[in-house]
């Protein structure tokens, strides 16, 4: 993975709650094999119509969503299934960040394990970034999450929590793989001691 | 040597099931935490598989490990081939991957094949007190055993193929107790339709559930797994009930239970796991359960749902914004007044089956309602069982003669037109009334609308060919 730098970037709005990981990307789409190749399907349902062609008044077929590297959704963002294919997609798009007030448990797992940054902010940012955008549409911010810090466009900034692992997981570009096989003494250790529960090759 | 009495600070199952499954504690980290059995299937798989070659790793455990396929296996005739190349290619790598690593696998001619959650329990895998994952946010099924069960995505597949250990953080602990009886013709399913109303399809975010109260007790294992299955509805990635003798009942002489003398030592640790008296949960509701009417949704999410005589709600009276406007858009993508009740309103297909509902007792169920009566002419109607186990003994029950003979399809097993990619699809702008998990736009195929609701309830709305009150054909 490469390492998470801070970027400044416009924003594709898209104010709607609770997008679910069926449209972010549906169900249709995961019959592959690879990651590769998502991209072009997120949102495919709000994105494309009957025929498969973009709808043009859809933010991410508009050049100001084509430009943006940060997607600012409503309130839990991400709901639904665990499909990794979510994250994935968004990234391949092009987003490396995701603004909302709230995301679901398994989503923001995922983007995090993928280096897609999930920014909760709260109700008042979040209102005043959709407001700076009906002002602006090519308003930005900057992502610093070395500092977990969002600049808003109008140069004020706000902190973001986030996970102390996979912050440092993302700015070192390194993986949680790694990490967890090096414990594998202490996994073995505790199977040692763990009580049999189960054998599926029985 | 005299021990020192430790005053042990009472603790719910949920913490009881975390604590015996911490590997290691480092600062700066998330917990190391054991996962005791590991569903995997075709869909969320591949990825992690082409991980483990490319690091050259093996599976840690394949004998806490399993394999199925359910998401884009085809429920038509098994000894036809797959048409959809794609869901075909799939599959076939998903079997050699279990061949490759040693994984056990249930094919699609196997006599074990199914929905994972609905194999796991039925096959004795699912025990109490374990943790059990797999690559599907349905996972919380098991929860309805006292384990603690949760999805997980690709990248934390792999984590558990080749550690069989996954870094987690705490979860909170939300109590949601079930007092009273349910009223003729309410169930499980609108149990859990009603929480997630309340508390909103973000309610649980970060929470695990316990399902708990005299309500709760009185339920089968079956009901239990249709109320956990949905907890990720309600946001929470977990939701489980504590063992009790139902359970045990239920798990006896199931083929990978644990027999003799292992039972018995088993039965010894699950007999502590519920919560102790005095734990202290984060968050807490009470349901009512003789207050429950049968439940269904009207929405494009899970928790847009309602009694089934109330109004559709009026987005006008919405204060919040963009709530306002979410509901608006549900609105019009389910092309619906508010205002006025679902009931009568035409439909076009039924389905029942899913993770959520298509185990025996829900085909029990819906064949009741359908015993003797004839499946509206305008509807189209698809049985799926939940496993070749289910179906086969819903056939020695006579139970597919009851649902074709009433003019339903009966199909073999599979998630099927629950997640719509295998093929069993609604069609741009036709209702259904499904028993599954989701009515996400689009979420049983492009451009169709789904109402949730029980078995009992979609099978009375299959004979009508409207939205029904099955109290009224009771």
């Amino acid at each position: 993975m490469e390492k998470f730098t801070a970027f400044t970037s416009r924003l594709a709005p898209l104010p709607i709650d609770n997008i679910d990981t069926d449209q972010i990307i549906p169900a249709r789409f995961l019959k592959t094999t690879s990651k590769a190749g998502l991209g072009q399907d997120l949102f495919y349902d709000w994105r494309y119509d009957a025929d498969g062609n973009p709808k043009p008044d859809f933010i991410l077929n508009r050049p100001e969503g084509r430009a943006a590297q940060v997607l600012l959704a409503g309130d839990n963002f991400g709901c639904g299934s665990s499909r990794e294919h979510a994250p994935w997609a968004l990234l391949q798009y092009g987003f490396r960040a995701v603004i909302s007030t709230s995301f679901a448990d398994i989503f923001r797992g995922n983007a995090l394990k993928n280096s897609l940054l999930p920014v909760v902010v709260s109700h008042d940012t979040h209102k005043a970034l959709f407001a700076a955008l009906e002002k602006d549409p090519a308003a930005t911010v900057t992502v610093d999450l070395a500092r977990q810090e969002l600049t808003l466009p109008d140069g004020s900034a706000v902190q973001f929590p986030i996970d102390e692992f996979a912050k440092h997981c993302m700015l070192e570009g390194v993986d949680e793989l790694g990490y967890i096989l090096q414990q594998s003494d202490e996994i073995a250790a505790y199977e040692a001691k763990r009580a049999l529960t189960v054998n599926t090759l029985a | 040597m005299q021990s020192q009495k430790v005053t042990e600070k009472p603790r719910t199952i949920i913490e009881k099931v975390w604590d015996n499954h911490i590997v290691a504690e480092r600062p700066g980290a998330p917990t190391l935490l054991y996962i005791d059995l590991h569903l995997v299937h075709e869909v969320t798989s591949p990825q992690a598989f082409a991980g483990l070659r490319q690091r050259g790793l093996k599976v840690r455990r394949p004998d806490l490990t399993i394999g199925t396929t359910d998401h884009s296996i085809p429920t038509y005739d098994r000894s036809l081939p797959i048409l959809d190349k794609v869901a075909g290619a799939q599959i076939a790598e998903f079997e050699r991957n279990c061949r490759d690593f040693g994984i056990p696998f249930f094919g699609p001619h196997s006599e074990k094949q199914g929905i994972v959650h609905i194999i796991g329990p039925e096959q004795g895998l699912t025990q109490p007190g374990m943790t059990v994952v797999c690559g599907d946010s349905h996972t919380a099924t098991h929860g309805a055993f006292g384990a603690l069960a949760f999805g997980i995505g690709t990248s934390q597949v792999e984590h558990v193929l080749a550690t069989q250990c996954l870094l987690q953080s705490r979860s909170k602990t939300f109590e949601v107790r079930v007092e009273g009886t349910l009223k003729p013709g309410v169930g499980a399913k609108d149990i859990i339709l009603n929480l997630i109303s309340r508390i909103g399809i973000g309610g649980g975010t970060g929470c695990v559930f316990e399902y708990s109260g005299s309500a709760i007790r009185s339920l089968s294992m079956e009901e239990r797994m249709t109320i956990c299955n949905m907890s990720i509805e309600g946001g929470a990635r977990a939701g489980l009930v504590a063992p009790d003798d139902t359970t045990y009942q239920y798990l006896a002489g199931r083929p990978y239970a644990p027999k003799g003398a292992d039972w018995d030592r088993a039965l010894a640790l699950w007999r502590r796991l519920p919560t102790d008296p005095g734990a202290q949960f984060d968050k807490r509701i009470e349901i009512d359960a003789g207050a429950l009417e049968p439940m269904i949704t009207f929405g494009t999410n899970p928790g847009m749902g309602i009694p089934i005589s109330a109004p559709v709600p009026d987005p006008a009276a919405v204060s919040d914004p963009l709530e306002r406007e979410s509901l608006g858009k549900a609105l019009r993508y389910m092309d619906l007044p508010s205002g006025k009740p679902l009931l009568g309103h035409p439909i076009n297909v039924v389905f029942i089956g899913s993770c959520t509902n298509s185990r025996i007792s829900d085909l029990r169920a819906a064949a009741n309602i359908l015993r003797g009566r004839k499946v509206n002419p305008k509807v189209r109607v698809m049985v799926v069982p939940g496993s070749q186990q289910v179906k086969k003994q819903a056939q020695e029950e006579g139970l597919d003669r009851i649902f074709k003979e009433a003019g339903a399809d009966w199909r073999e097993a599979g998630c099927s037109m629950c997640i719509a990619m295998n093929g069993d699809q609604l069609a741009p702008g036709e209702y259904s009334v499904s028993t599954s998990n989701r009515n996400f736009e689009g979420r049983q195929g492009k451009g169709g609308r789904t109402f949730l609701a029980s078995p009992l309830t979609a099978a009375a709305s299959a004979v009508t060919g409207v939205v029904t009150d099955v109290r009224t054909l009771l």
